[in-house]
């Protein structure tokens, strides 16, 4: 005789896992929309990222070329005849709406690659110093230290004028590398306080080595926090990297808000009043750090619990 | 963390009667804290001497035909350079560490001995960075203090809402801002302040109207560099103030009548500024490095303007200098905060 079974489906611990993880993303994404700071951030980035990726389709190289441009005046008024001139012409008689649209992609690759470098290093030397008792670790802890009172402007300047001007892969190594002392020290706060769980004791126990407890039990719980870390320190690190443009510290054939800054500051604009080469790439700086600073807050209140509702 | 301590003892610490008895203690456990921290700070000197030295030998191609530039040496000399050069890094590393000043070497520009380059810049410096600091202090804690306190008030959401836009604001940028609209008098903007300089020409500094020059050439570059930092002073504050409003001693308070003005001033405040005074301490060195851009704008002749210029012309003996001397500032006004903090705070002497 043969009954039928009611059939019991275990799901896979893979499926479980995909479940748990759709069910978070979920419940995340739902509790970052009931954050409008954080949306409006979300608005702003999309807005840059969309400008980054059609800059060569709404603005044509030859913009760009000065040699191109030797016709047109320089400090040319903005006029309204093509969208090309809304904000008039540069010291070299290009368009001015030309070379925001196109600053817009080094900002975003320095901003998000160094920042991912940092992210990296940080989390490494953070969870290590965390981890590791005794001589290794408090000497992470000490190297973290001694990084984080090194003057970072001051350490970026010095370091890109003494690696030169060549490219701007430069100037993202040198931020990544001088950007993680901070994140280091959150993610070794984090991991000692994840460290006294029990679930750390289990694994210990069960003998999985230094690296695995690392790897699989401390790093997913540290995640969160260096997401949001990471997404503050993309805002700096734009920051900084306009710093670095202004005093003529980055590849001077990358066009950037920095660099046209510097332009502007070098023929008088300001003197000249020519608001038009001034005022929009600044702005265009704070929109984009802005949006940076406005989600890495919400996602700091969103993904650390503790922090509760602002 | 608050959670963890007795209650009461945020107010016993704030009341001035019951500290009698815990000064003893309180002079000695400074005082082991202050030496720890000093010790501490000697390592991290090493440290900065290592990376100041190191940096340097990042540099391509050969230092002896950087240095000859158009110096006159004599053969004899560049062989002796040559055989320090040829020595192993470290060893170099040791030779360097007995000066580490290099209290010998010249800035190429001015082919002036360096620390007097630098010397006569620091003044100025100091005072921008004094003025800018003092102003960013006040306003950013007082709008801090009042956004926190009511939070959720039109005067938070907006005050919030602009001190994250100058938080994302590059300071040389608010600088020429601030010379378009007030020093070259562009559409309706009068020409108020000086936009170059640091004090008029020929006039003597230590007359009253050099004062007055000085303090007409301080006040743009100073806010544009107070207006970003007052940002960061403010957040944390408004941060910190919002943390003490749901603890208990302000309950209390409330409970035993107190006027909201009065918690507000000696309750909250007190507890709620030691983040916000330790990062202006920390910043106070940091300030220094953001100069560099604001004083370069305005073409104000203190450190920041002497690195742009040592960038420009590549005088790596100023650039090494100036670097020291920054890192060495944040060095030192560390070790001051966290003696300060554990002044004020007992908590933190452990």
């Amino acid at each position: 005789m043969t009954t039928a079974q009611p059939e019991i489906r275990i799901p896979s611990p893979r499926a479980i896992a995909w479940q748990r993880r759709r069910v978070g993303t979920g419940r995340f994404l739902v509790a970052f929309s009931q954050y409008r700071t954080g949306l409006f951030g979300v608005g702003i980035l999309v807005f840059f990222v969309a400008v980054a990726l059609l800059a060569p389709v709404i603005f044509p190289h030859y913009l760009l070329d000065p040699n191109a441009n030797l016709q047109n005046p320089a400090y040319a008024s903005p006029t309204f005849d093509s969208y090309y001139w809304w904000l008039g012409t540069d010291d070299l008689g290009r368009s001015v709406m030309a070379e925001l649209a196109w600053g817009t992609r080094p900002s975003l690759i320095v901003g998000l690659v160094a920042s991912l470098i940092a992210m990296f290093l940080g989390t490494l030397v953070g969870i290590a110093s965390g981890h590791f008792r005794g001589l290794f670790g408090a000497s992470m802890e000490r190297l973290t230290d001694w990084f984080l009172v090194l003057p970072f402007i001051p350490l970026v300047i010095v370091l890109q004028a003494v690696l030169g001007q060549t490219s701007i892969w430069i100037t993202v190594l040198v931020l990544g590398i001088t950007s993680w002392p901070g994140t280091a020290r959150l993610v070794r706060a984090q991991t000692l306080s994840v460290e006294g769980r029990p679930y750390i004791e289990r694994a210990k126990v069960l003998g999985n080595s230094d690296w695995k407890q690392m790897n699989r039990h401390v790093l997913p719980n540290v995640m969160p926090l260096v997401i949001a870390n990471t997404t503050l320190t993309v805002a700096i690190v734009i920051l900084s990297m306009t710093t670095l443009a202004f005093l003529g510290l980055l590849d001077p054939s990358t066009i950037s808000w920095g660099g046209m800054l510097d332009d502007a500051d070098a023929t008088g604009a300001a003197l000249q009043g020519a608001w038009w080469f001034l005022i929009p790439p600044g702005l265009c700086v704070i929109g984009v750090v802005l949006a940076f600073t406005l989600i890495g807050r919400t996602l700091e209140i969103v993904l650390n619990p503790r922090l509760g509702s602002e | 963390m608050a959670q963890l301590e007795p209650a009461g003892v945020s107010d016993a610490a704030l009341d001035p009667t019951q500290g009698r008895v815990q000064r003893v203690s309180r002079v000695s456990g400074l005082g082991f804290f202050t030496l720890r921290r000093l010790l501490t700070g000697v390592g991290t000197m090493i440290f900065v001497l290592f990376v100041n030295f190191f940096i340097f030998q990042l540099l391509p191609g050969d230092p002896l035909a950087r240095y000859k530039g158009a110096r006159n040496i004599s053969t004899a000399d560049l062989e002796k350079l040559r055989e320090q050069l040829d020595a192993p890094v470290w060893s170099q590393f040791f030779t360097y560490l007995k000066d580490p000043l290099q209290l010998n070497s010249y800035s190429t520009i001015s082919g002036k001995p360096v620390w007097d380059v630098v010397a006569s810049a620091t003044p100025w410096t100091l005072i921008l960075v004094g003025t800018a600091t003092i102003a960013a202090t006040i306003i950013g804690i007082w709008i801090g203090i009042k956004a926190g306190w009511d939070r959720g008030s039109r005067f938070d959401k907006w005050s919030t809402g602009f001190t994250l836009i100058f938080y994302a604001t590059p300071e040389f940028w608010l600088g020429l801002l601030l010379i378009l609209f007030f020093s070259t008098g562009f559409w309706i903007f009068p020409s108020i302040f000086p936009s170059g300089s640091n004090i008029g020409s020929g006039v003597d500094p230590w007359t009253f109207e050099g004062a007055i020059s000085i303090a007409q050439h301080t006040v743009l570059p100073a806010s544009a560099l107070a207006a970003v930092y007052l940002a960061d002073y403010s957040l944390i504050m408004r941060a910190s103030m919002v943390d003490e409003l749901g603890q208990d001693y302000l309950t209390t308070a409330r409970a035993k009548g107190v006027m909201d003005r009065m918690i507000r001033r000696r309750h909250a405040v007190p507890n709620a500024s030691l983040p916000t005074i330790t990062l202006i301490f920390l910043n106070i060195g940091f300030i220094i490095g953001g100069a560099i851009t604001v004083e370069t704008v305005f073409s104000y002749p203190g450190l920041g303007l002497l690195t742009f210029q040592a960038i420009e012309e590549q005088d790596l003996p100023l650039l090494q200098a100036l670097f020291l001397l920054f890192s060495v500032s944040v060095i030192v006004f560390n070790i001051i905060a966290d003696i300060a903090i554990a002044m004020i705070d007992p908590r933190i002497r452990v």
